[in-house]
């Protein structure tokens, strides 16, 4: 088999920076490439480069794609030749239709005027071809990410493509459109089209690679066969960060207490439609030192239920009680609910986390700005101390404190999220798909920070589509679905078949 | 176990040299270097009128009010929005004024403070449009600059009002007096001059010696020198230039004083962070517990008093009032804080990049008046530099 690309030293700098370091990559024709690397290995940048994102220019190294070498100077250069990306962070346009978007600039037209029924009838088969049921005039905005990505993929085929890339496709997806998406790129891969797909789902990559790329500091490390020797999780942690870990979760004892935080008959409706009951009765309760688990499918509202508590954020005629340590409290406002103690770490970094204009060091201390200054104003010395140690105890990959968000990768944006609330010092935390986007060193961190507040005696609620992640930390799993708790479970008894049991058997009710 | 710490992983930081360090922070200094081109230019081909303590003192009284509206507008746009109302509120507050103390015989001191009272209610009236009810801001301050610019037809029943007590006048046309009795020199200006430096360079070697401390990443030590010796110069330059026509106006001073103040309130105030994150992403401001819609509103509340300040300065500038009176300032006012770097989605400016534009603007206004560059020609001219500063700024991003 033939390569149907390579990428021949290349070397990539932002001020500061140093992203990539002589990085070689051979992708052979029909096959699936794995990608894969810590946070800030370099994975999104190297395939900006070959996309075009990053011009010929801005690098040093060459790219050789179907035999000649290939000096892009932007993204159209590169779609023209087959190669075609879905990014990290989705790009389609929230108020246009399906068929819009798929064929936003390179529409269906002569002279300028769009033939809509082509473009109807060609969205329709694309849309087969995905196996997404939808009408090709609905909007965007009414499609959950998991059929957002797959109409991504469409405009990708749309386009004649012979390499596709996706940069963590499955990131915010369950399992069941994880697998929908994977079984599609194995269906391509038949049809002769290559893809590179970048993944910090291991479990993915075992399963549909024929070979694995691995990034370690802006480095190739190795490149792993698949195709010769079955290639284990652990062999391919060991190559992204350079030691072999022996547990996924770090090891706790968990010493729990009375019960200290209490939610009691919560509802709320949707914002815009007034009689749609969104979260439905909701009741539970977190124990000191306790970690507890919302599990359940993408749209079961959990969500929704933990931004309607945390100030409001979501719905509207919201009811029900919220007590702390016996006391019922105000969570009315968002500033209410921080200063009672309660924080929520959003599952959507770009469009609630983040303020990505502003430095790594602005956004850690913005829930909490109190904590640096005195009289309101700002110890510039105390924030910077504190966001230093929240940069070194979260491990965030950054040139310093002074580089602004929108610079930083996906997993080390996050990393800033949390830190953000973890530094609001909460007694209750709710994490919202707290480690979506974040390489197996990280989380591992991530779930000792998580162990050490609970230890602390400090209550956390998480939320995450992960099973094994909630299975793997929590002391106690509550099950979610279309709005209400359906099933709640020990650790002891808790399993992945327990968890989608109750699930299935709630939804044929 | 991995135990390398985040600054182990780092790339090691090079001592920044001159030449990189002006670069990466060109945006910073570029502005007030054009400033200092234009003055030069404009110094020259006036042969030094530009520049004699006459014209100097002219120069500050015709851009105080621009300046202190720039103030205002810098935290309204910072925040994510507009104020085009605010030529209109000046001239309201102005004809306000004008009747309270010429036709109703009201004191200075009350008209005054009553003024600032109602163009805070103004700012409030709008802001509460658009922080609570979300019309935007263009809409809102829109409405209110028709509204208002009627109003101040209605007031002053279309007529000019004035003349004003003396003790008004002296907002705009008073000098600080001389404390030490100096003859055709005022040795008070120079003194103060001279203190304000004094100030200026102990704080920046204070926060320096800060901030090499906590190993922070500073300008290289000469660069920091000539920056302080460049603003030593001109300030003392400046003050002993006023010192030998009549000494400093006393809206130079409120000036100072209100940049100063603003300059602190958004470098370093827990309010002035919270408006940058408020027009960085309103969600995430707003989920990590800022009360956006109250600080939208203060922000125009703020504005409106501002507005209302520069209404009586201009008000006791020309000693009387005019239904014409903020006729397009709330252009000059616009263009000077994105001349001076702010953003038009919100989040970014800086307060000495606003007041650099407002000054950009009132030089360009002052010298190609001087030159005789008829009222046509200079607003052409000044719409080419807005278009060039900020196309210069974009494309200086993007490298
Ligand atoms: N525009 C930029 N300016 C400065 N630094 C950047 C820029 N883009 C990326 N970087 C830096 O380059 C490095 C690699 O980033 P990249 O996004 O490629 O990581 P990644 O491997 O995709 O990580 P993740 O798994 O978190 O998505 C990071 O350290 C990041 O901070
Ligand atoms: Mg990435």
């Amino acid at each position: 088999m033939n390569a149907i690309l390579e990428m021949r030293g290349i070397t990539k700098t932002f001020p500061g920076v140093k992203a990539l370091d002589n990085v070689n990559i051979t992708v052979k024709a029909g096959e699936i490439h794995a990608l894969v690397g810590e946070n800030g290995a370099g994975k999104s940048t190297l395939m900006k480069v070959l996309s075009g994102v990053y011009p010929h220019g801005s690098y040093s190294g060459e790219i050789v794609y179907e035999g000649q070498e290939r000096r892009f100077s932007g993204i159209a250069d590169s779609e023209k030749l087959g190669i075609i990306i879905i990014h990290q962070e989705l790009a389609l346009v929230p108020l246009l239709s399906i068929a819009e978007n798929i064929f936003l600039g390179n529409e269906q037209a002569q002279f300028g005027v769009i033939d809509w029924s082509v473009a109807f009838a060609k969205t329709k088969d694309l849309l087969k071809l995905v196996g997404l049921k939808e009408s090709p005039d609905e909007l965007i905005t009414n499609l959950g990410v998991g059929k957002q990505q797959l109409v991504e993929i469409a405009k990708a085929l749309s386009k004649k493509v012979k390499l596709l890339i996706l940069d963590e496709p499955t990131a915010s997806l369950n399992e069941k459109d994880s697998d929908a998406l994977l079984n599609l790129l194995l269906r391509f891969k038949e049809q002769g089209i290559s893809s590179i797909l970048i993944s910090h789902k291991l479990n993915e990559i075992s399963k549909v690679a024929d070979s694995i790329t691995v990034l370690r500091d802006g480095g190739t490390v190795e490149t792993l066969d698949c195709r010769a020797e079955s290639i284990s999780e652990d062999r391919i942690i060991r190559g992204m960060v350079g030691r072999t870990m022996e547990d996924r979760y770090p090891k706790r004892e968990p010493k729990i207490g009375e019960t200290i935080f209490q939610v009691e008959n919560w509802s709320a409706y949707h914002p815009l439609h007034s009689h749609m009951q969104v979260v439905k009765n909701v009741n539970l309760n977190i124990r000191r030192g306790e970690i507890v688990g919302i599990a359940g499918l993408m749209g079961a509202g959990r969500t929704e239920f933990a931004m309607s508590l945390f100030g409001r954020s979501y719905g509207q005629n919201i009811s029900g009680r919220v007590s702390l340590h016996g006391k019922e409290i105000d969570v009315s406002t968002v500033e209410k609910a921080v200063s009672n103690g309660i924080a929520y770490a959003t599952e959507d970094r770009k469009t609630y986390g983040l303020v990505l204009a502003e430095d790594i060091r602005k956004n850690v201390t913005l829930a909490h700005l109190e904590g640096v200054s005195k009289n309101l104003v700002i110890d510039d010395i105390q924030e910077l101390a504190v966001a230093n140690d929240y940069r070194s105890k979260m491990r965030i990959r950054c040139s310093n404190v002074f580089q602004e968000a929108v610079n930083l990768s996906g997993g080390n944006q996050q990393k800033v999220v949390l830190s953000k609330w973890l530094f609001s010092d909460p007694e209750i935390l709710i994490l919202d798909e707290p480690t979506r986007g974040i390489d197996v060193g990280a989380k591992y961190e991530i779930y000792t920070i998580i162990n050490r507040l609970a230890d602390a005696g400090k209550g956390v609620l998480m939320i995450s589509s992960e099973m094994p992640e909630l299975l793997g930390m929590c002391d106690r799993i509550y099950v979610m679905n279309e709005g209400s708790l359906i099933a709640e479970l020990d650790i002891a008894e808790a399993s992945q078949e327990k968890i989608m049991h109750a699930i299935v058997k709630s939804g044929r009710r | 176990m991995d135990t390398r710490t985040a600054d182990e992983i780092q790339v090691p930081q090079q001592k920044t040299s001159w030449m990189e360090f002006v670069k990466t922070h060109f945006r910073d200094y570029g502005m007030l270097l054009s400033l200092l081109v234009i003055m030069l230019f404009f110094q020259v081909v006036t042969d030094g009128t530009l520049l004699r303590p006459l014209n100097l003192t002219n120069l500050v009284l015709q851009n105080s009010y621009i300046v202190i509206m720039a103030l205002g507008m810098l935290l309204v746009i910072v925040a994510g929005h507009i104020d085009l109302s605010v030529g209109s509120i000046v001239g309201f507050v102005g004809g306000l004024a004008a009747m309270m103390m010429v036709r109703w015989g009201f004191d200075p001191v009350t008209t005054t403070i009553a003024c600032l009272i109602v163009g805070g209610m103004i700012g409030a009236a709008q802001g509460y449009w658009v922080a609570y009810f979300k019309v935007p801001s263009f809409i809102v301050t829109l409405a209110g600059m028709l509204v208002f610019k009627g109003l101040t037809l209605a007031l002053l029943g279309g007529m000019s009002v004035g003349p004003f007590p003396v003790g008004f006048q002296r907002l705009s046309s008073g000098f600080i007096p001389d404390m030490f009795g100096g003859e055709g020199f005022n040795y008070t200006a120079l003194f103060l001059g001279v203190a304000s430096v004094a100030a200026i360079i102990y704080f920046s070697f204070r926060s320096r010696a800060n901030q090499l401390k906590h190993a922070v990443e500073t300008a290289p030590f000469g660069l920091f020198l000539f920056k302080n010796a460049l603003l030593a110069v001109l300030v003392v330059a400046f003050c002993y230039l006023m010192a030998t026509y009549r000494g400093l106006p006393n809206v130079l001073v409120i000036m100072a004083v209100l940049i100063a103040l603003y300059a602190f309130v958004t470098n370093r105030t827990t309010i002035g962070r919270r408006i940058y994150a408020l027009g960085g992403n309103e969600k995430a401001a707003k989920l990590s517990g800022i009360k956006t819609e109250r600080l939208t509103f203060l922000t125009f509340v703020n504005m409106g008093v501002l507005a209302g300040l520069a209404g009586l300065i201009f008000a006791a500038r020309l000693n009387t009032a005019t239904p014409k009176a903020g006729l397009g300032f709330e252009l000059d006012v616009i263009a000077a804080v994105f001349i001076g770097g702010a953003s038009a989605t919100g989040g970014v400016g800086k307060v000495t990049g606003a007041v650099i534009g407002a000054f950009v603007m009132g030089v360009m206004n002052n010298g190609m008046s001087i030159l005789g560059i008829g009222i046509d020609y200079q607003q052409v001219i000044k719409g080419l530099v807005l278009l060039a500063a900020v196309s210069l700024d974009v494309y200086n991003r993007k490298k």
